[in-house]
């Protein structure tokens, strides 16, 4: 059982400092202790989450959170195989950036979903009807969509086109910049939700699994 | 070239050195940082428009008499300085060009990267050459806007932002030897535009905002790269986030030298303005995302807020918050902006709540 947050708090600080080592003999230590899904639950989702708010609220910079989505993709990495995860039975999932070279994002959102236990389909730097085809040739039920320019965001609107055409149901989640400067961006190019951060985009997740899109 | 509104008084050069002297000038000046909207004037595609520095050149001076707002932006594209390294550009008809692949993707690239001649580059000399035609144009009644990329934040389009991360992290000797060919490219580029004819040069620089990079070391090293840069560089400076927060590191800010600082929408106008207030003009800060489906209405209270929050005492420009208005804003909107401004925001001020 983890106690009061107190190793969640000291995870945060080693993340946010870029200490790997540190960050590691805190996992090794809570992990000792507790399963694996617990681990994920009560340790690396809710320093994400602390981390992923403080960029939110100023306190945090991109880069800390990049770095400590890294370092917690590595520690669970390094942790015994999926087969322990909390989440081997959410529907098919992938993400995407569309047409773009700048994949932080992306590498952000990957990095914590696969920190949280999550397994998809990673299709990089694609094109909307590259994205609609890959989409259908896998059966995926929820794609992710990351983009950095307003023109690449407004590509969603094509994306949901194709799959509506092709009779396709995939909820669509989409963050990144754009997204983030207009709150109503996401409806309007047809999204299912929108997620500002990577723990939002968890939540996202969730609610597409449940049927519910905020 | 003169300003066509009867109300005013003073050249747009005189309303915004007036300004940033922290002095009220007959009205509120303002940016409209326009780059690709000139295509739509000339009815060329984006690529087109930028391949020659007469295309440009035209589409700055009839977007000015359309709008009348206060600047010429022989600016094109974000792209430019990686196309200038070596790097791809990767051009659409709805949007800024993009960079394609980084050009750096090994340690190697990085000892062997040399800055490139400006002379004999093409994309940089077509940008002198609208420099010194808009110059010409102008007269000395409009500034013309210069516009580098830092060297703490080019590296972004170099090498790809997690690459640069996990450098400046892990590999700090080639951060520095990064840092070095940058900042000398970065200097002979803005002097180089300075020479063409510019009145004032912007150093973009995202990555110094806390939004980007943390307090500490990095950020530290960003800031001294920018006094280092500014301090060399023969104009006037403004500093840009590209709507990367600044409140937090306006003392940074201010101790690089630069006159001017574009501001975020994402924190209040007034208490940015407030702590700028006689050291900083503040530039900004309209939200361009959103403007895109402003009513005629909304144009009006964002214009006037902003002007209500920022404008008494003059040491504000009104503009966008990235440094660029994306090509999905209409001239409606622009049009709006630009009516709105003349008028509500002639000096001294009426009453905005009204």
């Amino acid at each position: 059982m983890i106690s009061e947050n107190k190793e969640v708090l000291e995870l945060v600080d080693q993340l946010v400092r870029v200490d790997r080592l540190g960050a590691e003999k805190i996992f090794n230590a809570v992990r000792e202790q507790t399963s694996m899904s617990r681990t994920v639950d009560h340790l690396i989702l809710p320093a994400l989450e602390i981390i992923g708010r403080g960029w939110e609220e100023g306190t945090v910079a991109l880069a800390q959170v990049y770095m400590s989505s890294r370092i917690c993709e590595e520690l669970m990495a390094h942790a015994p195989p999926s087969s322990s995860l909390k989440h081997p039975d959410h529907p098919p999932m992938a993400i995407a950036v569309l047409e773009d070279y700048h994949l932080l994002g992306k590498i952000i959102i990957s990095s914590c979903l696969r920190a949280g236990g999550y397994v998809f389909h990673d299709y990089g730097r694609v094109t909307p009807h590259e994205l609609a085809k890959k989409v259908r040739d896998d059966s995926i039920e929820i794609v992710l969509i990351s983009t950095l320019m307003l023109r690449s965001a407004l590509q969603v609107k094509e994306v949901k086109r194709l799959l509506v055409e092709a009779g396709s149901s995939t909820r669509i989640v989409v963050g990144g910049a754009p997204f983030r400067f207009d709150p109503l961006l996401w409806k309007e190019v047809g999204a299912d939700a929108m997620g500002a951060n990577a723990v939002e985009a968890i939540a996202a997740i969730t609610s597409c699994v449940k049927g519910n899109t905020k | 070239m003169t300003d066509e509104q009867p109300s005013v008084t003073m050249t747009s050069m005189e309303r915004v050195f007036t300004t940033m002297g922290h002095q009220e000038p007959d009205r509120v000046p303002f940016f409209l940082l326009l780059t690709m909207h000139g295509a739509k004037e000339l009815g060329l595609t984006i690529q087109e428009y930028f391949s020659k520095a007469e295309y440009v050149v035209e589409g700055q001076l009839r977007m000015r008499r359309k709008y009348g707002h206060d600047c010429l932006n022989p600016f094109g594209y974000t792209a430019m300085e990686p196309e200038a390294f070596g790097g791809e550009v990767i051009w659409f008809e709805d949007g800024p060009p993009n960079c394609g692949e980084p050009i750096i993707k090994t340690e190697q690239d990085i000892l062997s990267l040399q800055a490139p001649e400006i002379y004999s580059t093409p994309c940089l000399v077509r940008m002198l050459d609208i420099i010194q035609s808009l110059k010409e144009k102008a007269k000395g009644a409009v500034p013309v806007m210069g516009t580098v990329v830092s060297p703490f934040s080019l590296p972004i389009m170099q090498m790809g932002f997690p690459a640069y991360i996990e450098l400046m992290h892990e590999r700090p000797d080639l951060f520095q030897h990064l840092m070095k060919v940058n900042q000398e490219f970065c200097v002979a580029w803005a002097n180089a535009q300075i020479r063409a004819g510019v009145t004032a040069v912007c150093y973009f620089d995202p990555l110094t905002s806390p939004t980007m990079t943390a307090p500490g070391t990095h950020l530290t090293a960003g800031f001294r790269i920018a006094r280092e840069t500014l301090a060399r560089i023969q104009s006037p400076t403004a500093i840009h986030m590209a709507s990367g927060k600044t409140l937090a590191v306006l003392d940074d800010i201010a101790a690089t030298g630069t006159a001017a600082i574009g501001v975020s929408v994402m924190e209040d106008l007034a208490e940015l303005k407030q702590a700028c207030r006689g050291r900083l003009t503040v530039l900004g800060n309209l939200n361009g995302v959103e403007m895109r489906r402003w009513t005629p209405q909304q144009t009006e209270d964002k214009v006037r807020e902003a002007i209500r929050k920022a404008g008494a005492g003059g040491g504000f420009i009104l503009a966008d918050n990235h440094g660029e208005i994306p090509w999905q804003v209409s001239e409606e909107v622009l049009m709006a902006i630009s009516e709105v401004v003349h008028r509500w925001g002639t000096y001294p001020l009426r009453d905005l709540y009204t």
